[in-house]
């Protein structure tokens, strides 16, 4: 039987990543995913003929452009296509907008609050100062504060002198910045409340929390430090969909001669002596490898693939404590024609951007309420884009694909699990709030895919459904992500390593925890990769 | 507060000209030969209107009229509104007479400065500012506990600079009646229409010049009546591309140009204090109490001030700008950020930043190095430079008053 260098566990964007560094390097490596495609949360499906779903993840920006190049994925394929702004509707009517030119935004805002205009520049210059800090952070391993190995020293010491780099007043930001909730944070500098429920959303997006929870105005920050081809900031749409980040991926992977098994759902990690020697999947094959690599989350992979016995109590106990919680749905709707919105202005660009319906900081807040209650939002607020307006090749000329992006959605509805019945009564509080907005709504719909947190660890296999493999809340970040004194993507079981969204430096596509978690495990190899980019430089 | 649902409709029509014309693109707009705008603080500005070069001499030899009513403008009024000024401004706003305009700046609490203007004080409650860039919060924030109202008015006043030797003949002949008695940094309200136009004796240029505020809707009337007036006095309008010429020989600095707003910096290391820009001056530390104050003193004492603007004049003809300021042609030394060949002085100025002890406590043996890109070529230059007083020049008929009928 065919022993692999490397065994991945998922062909998600990072582990596939992960694969594509490893395999440059002079690795043989073998992705193992579960479905019968690859791509995990960046996927295009056609699930009704003609269309393609961004069925998960839904719009680009994080995406590390280093690693694009790296692995050549613009030969392969990917393009990302930025998108302007977008709009909240109010539900007097009127709509409030974001528009990449400075004075149009200025002027949007000033419809509202001239004070907000105003203040919306030094609110822009804050966040980008922050996100200066944490850029080149994302693409290094985070230093373990608890080893003295000269490396994590000189980590931390990198650390300090970035941190040194601030004034005193911005390192005092800092520190609130990443422990602060959005709410708050945003109160700081605007007095409309439309304004702070738009530019909140990205403080609780994929998130168990409220805009008035600590913690959130990370969570924004997250959201910015993404770019497109420069644009620091901007969002895009790949074109063909999510599943053109991870096709490409999977094209570059097996260009360089990587192998990929599709409908191989592995059950278990095989150790022998404590080390980790292959995997065997759901149908009791066995698939051997010197090294193991798990792209799932940090739950799925120990609470579910590695024997417990095999891992310190300590460790299990912070694992089945990370905070990994179902928080959202999604919606993927065919639809026959380009929806209208009578209160936006005729050709308006907010058409092709993010399209909002939650006006309010308290609706937002009432929102997360029911999801404490265990309960998805009567009332939920969704992340609604229409790519199809800017890329050609995911429906049907004329015809267009929504993606919506929906918050509040409990992994159990009251403490039971989730039924269809259920499923499709979230699916009417969706349609409804949109054909609020947008009449003839509902006769526009030719299919629809809805995916409550069941059908997302069903499919995807992410616990609860959690899009980011783990809140990004300060407590789960740096060197507490996963755990402590494992955030290099080292386990407890020599041989076994972790690539996805729960370690370093989060969730998104982002692609930055497979490439750290490559030069890792090529650093203990003693090997050294083909080609790995350092972190542009943020000057 | 939420503006109210009709007035935000009204406004959403804003999208369809992202670059907002000013009440007089009109008539610039059929005036100009070259069709080369820019974009100022949103509105659609000229670079040039008709040569760049020749719109520079009408400055200095006629009038030339020039659109500032993108300026930001922040009316300012209340019982309080000198007190509330005087915490705000570094200088000493009591010392500034109804009907009188200063140039001054505002801190934030470290000592950076936020922004300079003008403050034009319209009666003994009533104030301008008028600046580059947007401070509403700033100043709303500021006015916690002061009884005074702000209102930004940039949209409703429009605003003409008419500069040039011949401007006070223009206004003149305009039938602005006691116009010949308004001395610098004066202002005074003049009949316009039904209504009134505000005239200073204020400018960008360093030559006789002079300020004209009116109500966006009397703007063409007041446009017409000038052009009329000046058809015998050379009047021709500009765009920004002559000014700043004018401005740099006027060794005027402008914001996030010469030196970066406090607010706008993402490096923390880029913003300046008043001293570091060249603005000492304005500081009337006798004030108790002004924003930045404590921090200014302190930098002061400790001596921890980092930066220093100062006037250079450069060997040669070729203007620096951009250019780097080395000591003894090795150390680096600081920044030009505006540089032109001043047809007035007849010498190659510049207007730099230096790190000090340069500029300060070394002085001597400067130099810059040009980058001449001629024919695909770059021509390196290594060029003494020599701090110089600023302005570089000064212009008699400035300050005459009554000015000269030329």
């Amino acid at each position: 039987m065919k022993k692999y260098d490397v065994v991945m566990i998922g062909g998600g964007h990072n582990g596939l990543v992960a694969a594509c560094y490893l395999q440059r390097a002079g690795l043989d490596v073998l992705v193992l995913e579960k479905n019968d495609w690859v791509g995990g949360a960046a996927t295009s499906r056609e699930l009704t003929p003609g269309f393609l779903y961004s069925n998960c993840s839904y719009v680009c920006s994080l995406f590390r452009p280093e690693i694009m190049r790296d692995l050549e994925l613009p030969k392969h394929g990917l393009q990302v296509i930025a998108y302007e702004g977008g709009a909240v509707f109010t539900r007097d009517g009127d709509y409030i907008a974001s528009y990449r030119d400075h004075d149009s935004h200025r002027r949007e805002f000033a419809r509202y609050s001239k004070r907000d205009a105003e203040a919306y520049d030094r609110y822009a210059r804050d966040v980008t100062r922050q996100c200066r800090f944490i850029q080149p952070l994302l693409m290094r391993t985070a230093p373990d504060p608890f080893s003295f190995k000269p490396r994590d020293i000189s980590e931390l010491l990198y650390l300090g002198r970035k941190f040194g780099e601030f004034s005193a007043h911005d390192m005092a930001q800092t520190l609130r910045f990443w422990t602060m909730s959005i709410s708050d944070f945003l109160d700081e500098y605007f007095e409309t409340d439309v304004i702070k429920a738009y530019l909140a959303l990205s403080g609780i997006i994929g998130t168990a929390l409220g805009p008035m929870s600590p913690g959130t105005a990370y969570v924004l920050l997250h959201h910015y430090m993404g770019e497109v081809d420069g644009s620091v900031g901007a969002w895009g749409y790949a074109r063909g969909g999510m599943g053109a980040v991870t096709q490409a991926l999977a094209s570059s992977f097996r260009a360089s001669g990587g192998t990929i098994r599709t409908g191989a759902d592995v059950a278990r990690v095989m150790t022998r002596g404590g080390r980790a020697t292959g995997v065997i999947l759901a149908n009791g094959e066995e698939v051997r490898g010197n090294l193991v690599v798990s792209n799932a989350d940090v739950k799925r992979t120990f609470l579910k693939l590695v024997e417990e016995d095999a891992l310190p109590e300590t460790f299990i106990h912070r694992v089945k404590h990370f905070k990994m919680r179902g928080s959202s749905g999604k919606l993927n709707i065919a639809l026959d024609s380009l929806p209208e919105f009578p209160a936006l202005p005729k050709n308006s660009s907010c058409i092709r951007g993010d399209l909002h319906f939650t006006d309010s900081m308290e609706r937002m807040e009432r929102a997360y309420d029911d999801w404490k209650a265990g309960r998805y939002s009567a009332d939920p607020f969704i992340d609604m884009v229409i790519p199809t307006t800017l890329d050609p090749t995911m429906a049907p000329p004329g015809k267009h694909f929504m993606s919506c992006f929906v918050q509040y959605c409990p992994p159990q509805i009251e403490g039971r699990d989730w039924t269809d019945a259920d499923r499709d009564a979230f699916a009417d509080t969706v349609v409804s709030q949109i054909a609020d907005y947008s009449p003839g709504f509902r006769d526009r719909i030719l299919h629809m895919e809805v995916r409550t947190p069941r059908e997302i660890e069903a499919e995807v296999g992410l616990t609860e459904g959690n899009i980011f493999q783990g809140e990004l809340t300060f407590d789960q970040l740096l060197f507490n992500r996963p755990v402590p004194g494992y955030a290099q993507y080292r386990t407890p079981v020599p041989g076994l390593y972790l690539c996805g969204s729960s370690t370093h430096p989060g969730g998104g596509v982002m692609g930055a925890p497979g490439r750290n978690a490559a030069a890792e495990i090529l650093r203990d190899m003693k090997l050294k990769p083909a080609e790995m980019s350092p972190a542009h430089d943020v000057i | 507060m939420m503006l109210e649902m009709n007035t935000r409709r009204a406004l959403q029509s804003h999208i369809a000209t992202p670059r907002f014309e000013t009440p007089f693109h009109p008539r610039i707009a059929t005036l100009s030969e070259t069709n080369d705008w820019y974009a100022w603080a949103g509105y659609k500005a000229p670079h040039s209107v008709f040569d760049e070069e020749l719109e520079y001499f009408a400055i200095r030899s006629t009038a030339a009229l020039f659109d500032i009513s993108p300026m930001v403008k922040y009316r300012i009024a209340g019982p309080d509104a000198e007190r509330y000024l005087n915490r705000l401004t570094v200088r000493n706003v009591a010392k500034l007479g109804t009907g009188r305009v200063h140039y001054t700046a505002w801190c934030d609490d470290h000592g950076h400065v936020l922004d300079d203007g003008t403050l034009f004080r319209l009666s003994a409650d009533t104030f301008r500012l008028c600046c580059q860039e947007r401070h509403l919060p700033w100043l709303l924030d500021s006015a916690i506990g002061f009884d005074v109202e702000i209102e930004e008015e940039t949209m409703q006043i429009a605003g003409l600079a008419l500069q040039g030797p011949t401007s006070f003949a223009v206004l003149s002949k305009a039938g602005f009646d006691g116009i010949e008695r308004l001395k610098p940094f004066q202002l005074a309200e003049f009949a316009h229409q039904s209504g009134a136009v505000t005239i200073s004796r204020t400018g960008f240029t360093g030559d006789l010049g002079y300020e004209l505020f009116v109500s966006a809707e009397a703007a063409l009337s007041l446009w017409d009546r000038l052009w009329t007036a000046g058809q015998l006095h050379g009047i021709r309008a500009i765009g920004y591309a002559a000014l700043n010429r004018a401005r740099i020989e006027a060794g005027f600095i402008v914001a996030n140009a010469d030196f970066m707003t406090a607010e706008t910096t993402l490096r923390a290391d880029r913003a300046r204090m008043p001293d570091e820009i060249g603005l000492d001056w304005l500081v009337d530390t006798e004030k108790v109490n002004f924003n930045g104050r404590k921090a200014i003193l302190e930098a002061r004492r400790n001596q921890t001030l980092k930066h220093v603007l100062v006037g250079l004049e450069i060997e040669g003809n070729i203007p620096a700008d951009g250019a780097i300021v080395y000591h003894r042609k090795s150390r680096e030394a600081g920044l030009v950020s505006a540089a032109i060949w001043s047809p007035l002085a007849k010498r190659n100025i510049a207007i730099a930043s230096l790190t000090r002890p340069y500029g300060t406590r070394l002085t001597e043996d400067l130099w810059v190095e040009i980058y001449a890109l001629r024919e695909l070529q770059y021509q390196k230059m290594m060029k003494r430079a020599r701090i110089v007083p600023r302005p570089f020049i000064k212009l008699d008929r400035r300050a005459a008053t009554p000015p000269g009928l030329f």
